[in-house]
């Protein structure tokens, strides 16, 4: 099991892979779609990656709900708990 | 009096090189592009032929990480020589309105439907990544190149086999001629050297199986031709409205003077051994241009060195020339880099331009033994052509009968 600063870390992995951002710009409070500027089609893409990474399954209907960066970590921590 | 369509940026990445400026010097010199795949996958499917003409400078020492992986391995090609041909032309303003796409290609993303297919069966459903539809469709090229320059007057993407690139531009001189655009970005990309096409085109029998000599494989109209050799890449060339040109003080390589298409009815595959359906594609170019048969000094031949193919383009081209033909520089240029496929016609196109512009054809290799009953004049060492007035063909050929031909006049 991973902590929520090894999640944020693993996040801002996958997010960089996917758009080329920054890990350090990947942080709690940042949105996806406002801050991050990531659309639908590569957030699907960073929620495969990160079922993939955290041994976890994130519903379709659920990603909606992961507005932020936080949302993601909370998520995924619950998950695996 | 139809709109005059000029050419006025050339762009490229070819197995002989991964610009224009590099493509041309090796054409000129004669080199080959075909080498031994080193890929595991050779051995593992047991190929039976084991050899191919990669582009010489891989996509990804040119796009940035990010921006390839949203983009097929060919429309990574297609981007790159659209890039260089865009920065070719010179051109800084334009109406966006008033710009056009038509980028071909005959196969499509066939790398990410394969890699998907092998996902879905190894991993499920889950992990066939979103991107996946936009990366296969056949034009994702056209519509990667249009949300790059911003062209919104229309991204076409024409499909016919080994003569897309070709009708690439058929459609371009349309599209300007019609009034309908000022601008086309025209070209062709391809990206195949994947197992699975090596193994359908083999079971075809259209590879040359040569595998112990990669290097001599492609030789067009060599008594021992035994089939094509998969090359990968594309070609991308700027047309233009002649007064858009002139009123920019743009730089002019050539005319695109005439082009056509047609189709054989013939069968899915083989040629017409009578070539009637090329000898109409180059009648009809020519008359498009308004183009005689003495005006022609250099044709850049489909030529893909099958056993069946070579010799009824030499018929339609005796056809079409009559006994002019005989007084024409021909170049084969897949000698050198192998069979583009939909991207082949844009490069040759690309080529064409610049034997007109430079007034040099490019070389043949691999010639050793001349079909005798192919007697064309063949370029097998740098010549140079004739000063004046001159127009110069390149022909493409594809699968399901296509037949595309565009005739290029000097400014």
């Amino acid at each position: 099991m991973a902590s929520n600063e090894e999640i944020l870390a693993g996040l801002a992995e996958i997010v960089n892979e996917e758009t080329g951002l920054a890990p350090e710009a990947v942080e709690l409070d940042k949105s996806f779609t406002e801050d991050l500027d990531i659309d639908s089609i590569s957030m699907m893409t960073i929620v495969v990656n990160a079922e993939e990474k955290f041994g976890v399954r994130i519903p379709d209907e659920e990603v909606k709900n992961l507005k932020t960066v936080g949302d993601a970590v909370s998520f995924i921590s619950n998950a695996q708990a | 009096m139809a709109r005059k369509v000029v050419i006025t940026g050339l762009g490229a990445t070819t197995p002989i090189g991964g610009d224009v400026p590099t493509m041309w010097k090796n054409a000129l010199q004669g080199v080959s592009g075909a080498h031994t795949l080193e890929d595991e996958w050779v051995a593992r499917f047991e190929l039976p032929v084991t050899f191919a003409a990669r582009c010489s400078t891989p996509a990804l020492d040119v796009l940035s990480r990010v921006e390839a992986k949203r983009m097929d391995p060919s429309t990574q090609f297609g981007v790159i020589a659209s890039r260089e041909a865009w920065a070719d032309s010179g051109i800084t303003e334009i109406d966006h309105d008033r710009l056009a796409v038509a980028f071909a290609t005959g196969i499509g993303g066939v790398w990410t439907l394969l890699d998907a297919w092998d996902t879905l069966r190894d991993k499920g459903p889950r992990r066939v990544l979103p991107m996946t539809v936009p990366m296969l469709m056949p034009n994702g090229v056209a519509a990667a190149v249009s949300l790059d320059l911003g062209a919104r007057a229309g991204a076409h993407t024409p499909v016919s086999a080994c003569a897309s690139g070709t009708e690439a531009l058929h459609q371009g001189l349309e599209l300007i001629r019609s009034g309908k655009a000022d601008v086309v970005m025209c070209g062709g990309a391809e990206a195949a050297i994947h197992p699975m096409p090596l193994a359908a085109f083999s079971s075809m029998q259209a590879l040359s199986r040569r595998n112990d000599e990669p290097e001599r494989a492609s030789r067009p109209y060599d008594v021992d031709r035994d089939g094509f050799v998969m090359g990968e890449g594309a070609g991308a060339l700027v047309l233009e409205a002649e007064e858009h040109a002139l009123a920019r003080g743009a730089r002019i390589y050539a005319e695109l003077a005439g082009t056509s298409v047609t189709a054989d009815a013939y069968h899915i595959t083989a040629p017409d051994p009578e070539g009637l359906g090329a000898t109409r594609a180059l009648k009809a170019a020519m008359f498009d241009g308004r183009i005689q048969a003495e005006d022609v000094v250099h044709v850049n031949a489909h030529a893909t060195s099958t056993p069946v193919g070579d010799k009824p383009e030499y018929t339609a081209l005796r056809a079409a020339l009559g006994t002019h033909v005989d007084s024409v520089a021909v170049s084969a240029t897949k000698s050198q880099m192998g069979h583009l496929l939909g991207a082949s016609g844009a490069v040759e196109a690309v080529l064409t331009v610049l034997a007109v512009y430079e007034r040099q054809a490019p070389v043949t290799i691999n010639l050793e033994n001349q079909d005798p009953e192919i007697p064309l004049d063949v370029v097998t060492a740098p010549r140079q052509l004739p000063g004046g007035d001159i127009v110069a063909l390149s022909n493409s050929f594809g699968f399901g009968g296509h037949n595309a031909v565009i005739a290029v006049r000097n400014v």
